[in-house]
């Protein structure tokens, strides 16, 4: 008798009669390190290659080998590719969650696990399959060092026969996994076989899940949101990078660093059109980028919240100086260390103030990885029009983990570099003073070394129109004034709201970043399940834009879903909008560190509707 | 180019047909008598007397009394007074941006030893084109005369404060970096100043210059070994530095066996005639003795400490282009369409 079939459960076996195609999130748990993260890959690229939508989410533990890490995938017909709550189907590789794992799962899930672990005792209302992965990983690798490493691959196979995957798809995705290491991929290519023919002779299917071919994916990528940027930046034509490593923004670097070498060096000389260098610290990144972009370059860094923290001194003298700079915010969970590894959406109101004095920064909020490529190329162009930092605010969710989307336009127009001085101008002009108002809008014109215009000395202390050094109050009070004045200019460089009316609803929402996705979901979920309609505003850029203010008139109440305990988006909406309109505007809050899902965000609105107010800090 | 026209006739000119006051600053408003203020003139007369456009040049500081001064020399050319202790980052970003640039970075003692003895660590490593002066008076004149970290033990501010920390040797720590140039004079000393100044501009990596420069309010008093008369009583100049420019013809007449010739990275010399026996200022090791044996004796050994040639400068390591990136064109930073569908075929 196949082990599986003790496994099998009566009340379990009577799901075999239900059936749910391409809708479910499968979860695998193993130990990092253990070469799990590749065996997931291929399961994802197989999916999105049958083209059935689908997003994949690591969660993975602050530590180099040997801790718990989960890989999510979620398969969805209708594209929802936010974090599902509820997991469909576990594959339970690591002893040490394993119990846990399977306590926590909803009723009739199935689980795939290792077969000493002997998970089937432990409840009676799932699906269990079991399979001697130790024993079947011999065979078909003879080198016992590498065993470790290919033992995934095989509850791969097991998945393509339980699940419907076509076995040509994952070999497929394996190659691609794997490109010319042609030995590694035969190697797996065997461990996927023997998972396959091992479920086919030992396993009856008793899940409702399965796979089944769609239209859905095309002509589409598959990609990280750090690797995205990165496109972005060199497509913008960075020229200078200073960066600190940085759990989870160093893949964002480490990218661009692969995408420069290969696209940025000349074939011929051997010589390179950027600079990139691993600074001392997050705060000698941000000094090489400002130093960087006051001599002309565009220039960037990325980090994470400790780095923001860090940065915070030269950010002020970014905007106090007006210096151009991109700055990623790769976000995580934090204050101090935190939860380096989980994503949060936590940096959004201190970086919008960040440095000391009367200071306010420029942000911009991508929620999809084709976003953040293009805001990558507009950061740049906004931090030198308005000449002052300008910072991409993404998360770990975001960042890490990999997304669906269409294939990256190539950027047809020219770059905008801002307000240089030249020799026509300054003729207009008269005479040079680096910081007076010429156009009212607050915005200045600068030269830059060695471009054979007037130079100026660009100092952090006080200033007056001419970039001398000025104590006087007037002076500071005119440069302050201005400031402000070319804040109120960014409003009508920054991206505007993604805005879908509802006349209607009387609920509106508020969303931004990654919290999108599932913002999105539950809009269907309350309309589905609760008939209750909402209209949305997503959030793209600090300042806020007219059509923020605009959209919380329309509705009569508003939620603002945020990745973060303290309402931050909301704290910065209240500096703007007048207490009263402020009065209608409510929270749904998660910060669990795991990506925020449709459904917590369904119930907490649901029960705010109520008049049950669970999660909202009001 | 205004740098070339030909000059009115009798006024003294340099070889691009520049007056020494083109290379001025601001007036000073730093104390009367201020070591800072003899260093800022000594670089303005540097750069002169090398005949360099002040336009390529570059200033750079961190904060403090020191770091005030470039407001005070090379009016003509750009500045950049940063935050407190990073000056060191902001030039690697402007070098990095505009390789034909020519740093000079101002610090103090303070700026470098304390706030920013990370950034200048990394810098010295780094071996960035720039020359970088410490101008070291031992406190903190800005906020009335505090202990810096290269404050000597047993020094004592005015209050009667006596400092029982160990200061830090900035010298002897850059040359343990990996630093290439290394130099320590005193504000009072012209001459060799001048040349190390003119030497340190030609070098071609980081060269750091530790200037002793007395402050004359809080530390120039009997009990402060950074006071005028403690340094001059003190100071031990390794021999004679002379430096000739490599554009310079003028035939140096030095007896072969008493002087040491370090040629430059463009070619200029650097001449040291010997005082201390045997001294080979390309010896990393020697160079240290030197150091230790000197502070030991309480006495400061100046002139040219340490050099190395040929080791590439942090520009050569990246191998970048010869033209500036601030200013490459479009098409030269945005890889063309067919490099990004390659990209995005391999997303697939």
């Amino acid at each position: 008798m196949a082990p599986s079939d003790v496994a099998v459960h009566e009340s379990a076996s009577e799901q075999t009669t239900r059936r749910i195609t391409n809708d479910f999130s499968i979860q695998v748990a193993t130990v990092n390190g253990s070469g799990s993260q590749t065996a997931n890959l291929v399961l994802l690229r197989s999916i999105f290659q049958m083209g059935v939508p689908v997003s994949g989410k690591n969660l993975f533990p602050s530590n180099i080998a040997g801790l718990p890490t989960w890989f999510t995938i979620r398969a969805n017909k209708d594209g929802y590719i936010g974090r599902k709550k509820e997991i469909d189907f576990l594959v339970a590789m690591n002893p040490e969650t394993a119990r846990e794992d399977v306590m926590t799962l909803e009723s009739g899930a199935a689980v795939l696990y290792d077969e000493p672990l002997r998970l089937d005792a432990l409840r009676d209302d799932l699906v269990f399959y079991a399979a001697p992965f130790d024993k079947l990983v011999v065979p078909v690798c003879p080198n016992a060092k590498l065993r470790k490493l290919v033992r995934n691959m095989i509850y791969d196979g097991m998945l393509a026969k339980l699940l419907d995957i076509d076995l040509a798809e994952m070999e497929k995705a394996l190659r691609k996994q794997f490109g010319k290491k042609a030995k590694a991929a035969e190697l797996n290519r065997g461990a996927l076989q023997a998972g396959w023919d091992y479920a086919e002779a030992n396993f009856t299917k008793r899940d409702p899940l399965r796979v089944e071919r769609m239209d859905k994916t095309g002509g589409m990528i598959l990609i990280e949101g750090n690797a995205a940027a990165a496109i972005g930046c060199m497509m913008a034509g960075v020229t200078v990078v200073g960066w600190y490593p940085i759990t989870p923004s160093s893949s964002l670097a480490e990218s661009l660093i692969a995408y420069m070498r290969e696209h940025r060096v000349d074939k011929e000389t051997g010589k390179a059109t950027f600079a990139i260098l691993q600074a001392e610290d997050e705060l000698a990144a941000l000094g090489i980028v400002l130093g960087a972009g006051w001599a002309g370059a565009r220039a960037m860094t990325a980090t994470a919240g400790p780095g923001i923290s860090l940065m915070a001194e030269f950010a002020g003298l970014g905007y106090y100086t007006e210096l151009p700079a991109v700055v990623f915010d790769i976000q995580r969970v934090g204050p101090s260390t935190g939860l380096p590894t989980r994503t949060a959406q936590g940096d959004v109101l201190s970086t919008a103030v960040l440095s000391h004095g009367d200071t306010k920064q420029v942000l911009l909020i991508p929620s999809s990885v084709g976003e953040i490529y293009q805001m990558a190329m507009d950061a740049f162009d906004l931090a030198e029009t308005l000449q002052t930092p300008v910072f991409v605010m993404s998360d770990l969710d975001l960042g890490m983990n990999t997304w669906m989307s269409d294939p990256f336009p190539y950027p047809e127009g020219p770059i905008h570099r801002g307000k240089r001085l030249d020799r026509a101008k300054l003729a207009e002009l008269g005479s040079f003073g680096r910081y007076r108002d010429v156009d009212g809008d607050g915005v200045p014109y600068r030269t830059i070394p060695l471009d054979g215009l007037p130079p100026y000395f660009n100092r952090g202390s006080g200033h007056n129109p001419d970039g001398k050094y000025s104590e006087r109050p007037d002076d500071y009070v005119n440069n302050l004034d201005r400031l402000a004045r070319k804040f109120e200019t960014a409003k009508t460089h920054v991206p505007k709201p993604e805005v879908d009316d509802d006349p209607e609803a009387a609920i509106g929402f508020i969303a931004y970043g990654t919290s999108h996705w599932a913002a999105l979901e539950s809009r269907d979920q309350l309309r589905k399940e609760a008939g209750v309609r909402t209209a949305y505003l997503r959030v793209r850029a600090y300042p806020f834009t007219d059509e923020v203010k605009a959209f919380v008139e329309r509705y009569h109440r508003v939620y603002v879903i945020e990745q973060n305990r303290d309402a931050q988006l909301r704290a910065l909406m209240r500096i703007d909008l007048a207490p009263e309109l402020m009065r209608n505007v409510r929270s749904v809050l998660h910060y669990d560190g795991l990506p925020i899902d449709a459904r917590s965000i369904t119930d907490s609105v649901l029960a705010q509707e109520a008049g049950h107010d669970g999660m909202t800090t009001e | 180019m205004t740098t070339t026209a030909a000059p009115p006739p009798g006024k003294k000119v340099n070889r691009i047909g520049l007056e020494l006051v083109e290379y001025k600053g601001g007036k000073t408003t730093l104390c009367a008598g201020c070591g800072h203020n003899a260093i800022s003139e000594r670089i303005v007369e540097a750069f002169y007397e090398m005949g360099i456009e002040p336009e390529r040049v570059v200033k750079l500081s961190g904060i403090g009394c020191s770091s005030k001064s470039p407001a005070y020399f090379l009016g003509r050319s750009h500045g950049f007074n940063s935050v407190h202790g990073r000056m060191p980052s902001v030039g690697t970003g402007a070098i990095l941006a505009n390789r034909q640039l020519l740093a000079i970075g101002v610090s103090g003692d303070g700026d470098t030893g304390a706030i920013g003895i990370g950034q200048f660590v990394h810098l010295m490593r780094r071996n960035l084109p720039i020359v970088y002066i410490i101008e070291d008076n031992g406190c903190y004149g800005l906020t009335k005369g505090q202990f810096s970290p290269t404050a000597d033990l047993g020094s004592r501010l005015k209050t009667g404060v006596v400092n029982d920390l160990p200061p830090i040797d900035t010298c002897a720590l850059a040359i343990e970096l990996g630093a290439t140039f290394v130099a320590r004079s005193f504000s009072g000393d012209k001459k060799q100043l001048l040349s190390i100044l003119k030497a340190a501009v030609s070098h071609g990596g980081t060269s750091m210059i530790d200037v002793l420069s007395p402050c004359v309010t809080f530390n120039d008093h009997e009990g402060s070994t950074k006071s005028y008369s403690y340094v001059k009583d003190h100071d031990e100049p390794l021999g004679e530095v002379s430096f000739v420019p490599y554009f310079d013809d003028i035939e140096v007449d030095y007896e072969p066996g008493t002087t040491k010739e370090v040629e430059m990275h463009d070619g200029s010399k650097l001449y040291l005639k010997k005082v201390a026996e045997n001294y080979d200022p390309t010896h990393k090791g020697a160079a240290l003795r030197l150091l230790r044996e000197t502070s030991e004796r309480g006495v400061y050994a100046t002139g040219v400490l340490y050099v190395e040639r040929n080791r590439p400068n942090l520009v050569e390591l990246l191998n970048l282009v010869d033209e500036p990136l601030a200013t490459l064109p479009l098409e030269r930073v945005r890889p063309p369409k067919a490099a990004l569908d390659e990209i995005m075929e391999s997303l697939r």
